[in-house]
């Protein structure tokens, strides 16, 4: 599990991330941008998400659909995902077939078509998206939260995008987006598995350098105001089931905060699972579970930390028990904080929330898939050090650390609650 | 060990219990953890129609509190070493799965073994847990793709246990009592038929010693043969049905027939052939006419389940409610074809060739071998199957698979089922 780790920037500005593994014939490669919903205009909302669809529809090189068949073919399978501060696509596949996913991302960096039927038929699949979304209480709900959490900054809006934008958004939009965030200097490669790392810097100079890089794009830079009081939004729907949403503004993830607010977690509602591909938890014993759903105020809880660059929000999402409020969850939930606000936890609480970490890490180091998922992953908001040093940055977490997080980052004036109510609608 | 090798005849460890228990292991020695994962024959099958889901409750509740644990002492256990364990209901069997840090397989065994064999039904928790399964279903009465498949499943499995959904109907979950789910349990599980599979950093020989530790002198003569599955009688026309569902923005489309099982000779072909169908690449034909060519869903795709039954082959759409005519005219239109011509000679080696490279990268995790060893169990399929397995697929021509293809799918005589809202009927 020590396999060395090779980072290394080339000429045009493309930092690249190697690391050898060599437990399974296995190799996965993840490009990432530093570009994501936060880096959109209103109007223009969505359209890192669907510029990310559009690169899997086609170049000169590879055209539409020839890149899943391909990688199909050789057995592997790839995705790509858009989040508020970055955009990163993968493929891992048998690690003799490595070739094709190089000098494929290569390729869709600059060469992607956009053709205008394409846009057009993406179009309708994007908002297609969005309703299957919308289907859903919880997304609803979230959507909400997410707006009346963030009054300025752009993570105000929802990666997908709001539907009148996504009507009108045209395929000039998406190029430009595009041209100017997909470059080599405003990305990351990071690839891990059954491979020679000095042949693959190899492979990686031949099809990277050629690439000119661009000017480096502005990042939009407009700093929430510190929240001075408590939101709080409803969202009415049919269902019978009421669910709750507690968000609390957060440490970004390179404060040294963000790991006293990972133990924090773990203690209210379980440890976050921070993995793309591997197992967590449960979270049956966590004080929040005990408070809530053994006392049968809900039927469930859950909690996550987010790893962003700006202060984005650490949540709390409950099912209500029928039988009980959103009001008598919230009153519980501030009992519990106000004891972590009054008295530090016990060592032994912080010793079993590492060994959670642990066991957390040790699941996800099994996927490869996952460990260049990892190397990149924290290189957009800080540097894989931050992932190399994790568990030791979280041993060094004291009881005290997690009563002033209580203190400050849980205090109401700094939370939004959104409360999404059955409107008897349903048949 | 190569890295390159599969699980097979030298590396995985099989041995058969006295009592009637499977274990199938296999080492990982790199791995810092362990998977364990299996079955009791316990499944939905036993539940009379009036208590539709009491395998399901059962299985939850064996972990609320034991003869020497309660439930707060029994998952502290658990997540203070960061090991996950869970038990859940299907129709043939309840199924366990859990991980650890490798030094703490014992701790998984014990649990299972306790959960399994001592359980005590507290009723406090039993009744915690009911109004956990009643909010579950009150959620699912919301859920689009869920209420298709539910009406789906009525449709095509007509008089079978598979029209039963596992999770059972609020009027019966409020009807099973605590006594049920102490004669389900005292009656069904059992050591014979169990599988336990365990993959990671443990040796073979630790494996089972830890198991027989626990599970090794369970009994229980009372546990009765596993029930078979009655015929089931095939769709003769098209049968649709539509569920409404308020305010919902998109409709969910579940279509198809019931497929070949898992041991079927058809499956191997069926599966590589429902691949080009609906699933290679961006969903295969069906992704390409609906999604890619007509933009008409995010998702559209087929799936064929296999299981020890004539598990479902179908087709699936979200679209828009305006566009499900549409949607469901192109799917027929490529089952249509399907059934009509042979997929061409370029589908057929790209599917065959994503089958077999694709099986390395589905090994590549403990979790994932543990489940493959658990399949050569529950489908017979030889501990060399994996070795076999390239031979398998490369042996099947266009030919079969439209044979075997015409042997179950008719896009005249298919069960459509929709939920979503609908102006005409809301």
């Amino acid at each position: 599990m020590d396999e060395a780790l090779t980072k290394l920037t080339l000429h045009n500005g493309l930092l690249v991330l190697l690391k050898e593994i060599h437990t399974s014939p296995i190799i996965s490669q993840w490009i990432w941008y530093r570009v994501g919903s936060r880096d959109e205009v209103p109007g223009m909302t969505g359209s890192s998400h669907w510029v990310e669809h559009m690169l899997f529809k086609g170049t000169r090189q590879f055209p539409t659909g020839a890149i899943d068949r391909a990688i199909n073919r050789d057995g592997g399978y790839l995705n790509a995902f858009t989040f508020l501060d970055w955009t990163s696509f993968f493929e891992t596949v048998p690690a003799d077939k490595i070739d094709l996913p190089l000098r494929m991302e290569a390729d869709r960096m600059f060469n992607s078509l956009f053709d205008p039927d394409e846009v057009t038929s993406e179009r309708t699949v994007v908002i297609s998206e969005r309703q299957g979304s919308e289907n859903e209480p919880l997304f609803r709900l979230s959507e909400e939260v997410q707006s009346a959490a963030f009054r300025v900054h752009p993570y105000h809006h929802e990666i997908i995008g709001d539907l009148t934008d996504l009507y009108t958004i045209q395929r000039e939009d998406l190029y430009r987006h595009y041209r100017t965030f997909y470059l080599p200097n405003n990305a990351v490669l990071s690839i891990a598995g059954d491979f020679d790392t000095q042949t693959m810097l190899d492979r990686i100079r031949e099809l990277y350098e050629p690439l000119p890089a661009g000017s480096q794009p502005p990042r939009l830079a407009r700093a929430e105001p510190p929240q001075s009081g408590e939101r709080r939004v409803s969202v009415e729907g049919p269902g019978e089931t009421v669910y709750l949403q507690v968000s609390y503004r957060e440490p970004s993830a390179d404060e040294p905060d963000f790991f006293a607010l990972n133990v924090l977690d773990s203690l209210l509602t379980g440890p976050t699972n921070l993995n793309m591909f591997g197992g967590g938890i449960t979270n049956k014993t966590s004080r929040l579970y005990k408070a809530l759903v053994e006392k049968e105020l809900a039927v469930s809880i859950n909690g996550g930390v987010q790893a962003t660059i700006d202060p984005y929000l650490y949540t709390m999402m409950i099912t209500v028990h029928p039988k009980h409020t959103a009001s008598d969850c919230i009153e519980a939930i501030e009992a519990e904080i106000k004891q972590l606000q009054d008295a530090p936890p016990a060592n032994e609480e912080l010793e079993r929330a590492m060994k959670q970490a642990r066991a957390i890490f040790a699941y996800g180091s099994e996927s490869i898939s996952n460990q260049a998922y990892w190397m990149g992953f924290s290189e957009m908001f800080a540097t894989v050090d931050w992932f190399t040093t994790y568990l030791e940055q979280l041993s060094t977490v004291t009881p005290a650390d997690v009563q002033r997080l209580a203190q400050t980052c849980l205090r109401p004036q700094n939370r939004t609650l959104g409360v999404y109510l059955p409107n008897g609608a349903a048949q | 060990m190569s890295i390159h090798s599969l699980p097979g005849l030298d590396d995985i460890t099989r041995r058969v219990l006295p009592n009637g228990i499977i274990i199938l292991t296999r080492p990982n020695p790199g791995s810092l953890s362990v998977v364990i994962s299996g079955y009791v024959m316990a499944g939905a099958i036993f539940e009379p129609d009036d208590k539709l889901g009491l395998a399901g409750f059962t299985a939850l509740a064996l972990m609320r509190g034991s003869r020497e644990h309660n439930f707060q002492q029994i998952y502290d256990a658990l997540e203070a070493n960061g090991a996950s364990l869970g038990l859940d209901g299907g129709t043939h069997s309840v199924g366990f799965y859990g991980h650890a840090l490798a030094e703490d397989l014992e701790l998984l065994t014990k649990t299972l073994a306790e959960a399994l064999r001592q359980p005590v039904f507290p009723p406090e928790q039993v009744e915690r847990l009911r109004d956990q399964l009643l909010t579950g279903l009150a959620i699912r009465a919301q859920d689009t793709s869920e209420m298709a498949s539910l009406a789906f499943d009525e449709m095509v499995y007509a008089g079978h246990p598979y029209s039963r959904p596992e999770d059972g109907y609020p009027d019966t979950i409020r009807a099973i009592t605590r006594d049920d789910l102490v004669t389900f349990q005292q009656r069904y599980f059992g050591p014979r038929g169990m599988v336990i599979s365990i993959v990671g950093g443990v040796e073979p020989e630790k494996v089972i010693d830890t198991v027989v530790r626990s599970l090794g002198d369970w009994e229980n003569p009372a546990q009765p043969q596993p029930l078979g599955l009655p015929a089931l009688k095939p769709l003769g026309a098209m049968v649709t049905r539509q569920v409404n569902i308020s305010g919902k923005s998109e409709a969910d489309i579940i279509m198809g027939v019931a497929g070949p099982p898992r041991r079927s000779a058809d499956f191997l072909a069926a599966s590589v052939g429902n691949n080009i169908l609906g699933q290679f690449g961006l969903g295969g034909r069906i992704g390409t006419s609906v999604r890619e060519r007509s933009g008409l869903a995010y998702h559209a795709s087929s799936s064929l389940s296999g299981g020890i039954g004539p598990g479902p082959w179908l087709f699936l759409a979200g679209v828009d409610p305006n566009n499900l005519d549409k949607t469901i005219a192109l799917m027929r239109q490529e089952i249509s074809g399907f059934v009509t011509e042979p997929v061409t000679g370029e589908e057929l080696a790209d599917s065959q060739a994503n089958y077999v490279g694709r099986l390395p990268l589905s090994l590549e995790s403990n979790a994932g071998v543990a489940a493959a060893l658990l399949n050569l169990e529950r489908y017979e399929l030889g501990l060399d199957y994996y070795l076999r397995y390239a031979d398998l697929v490369n042996a099947i021509t266009a030919d079969e698979i439209l044979e075997t293809a015409q042997r179950y799918l008719n896009p005249d005589c298919l069960a459509i089922a929709v939920a979503g809202t609908f102006a005409s009927s809301g």
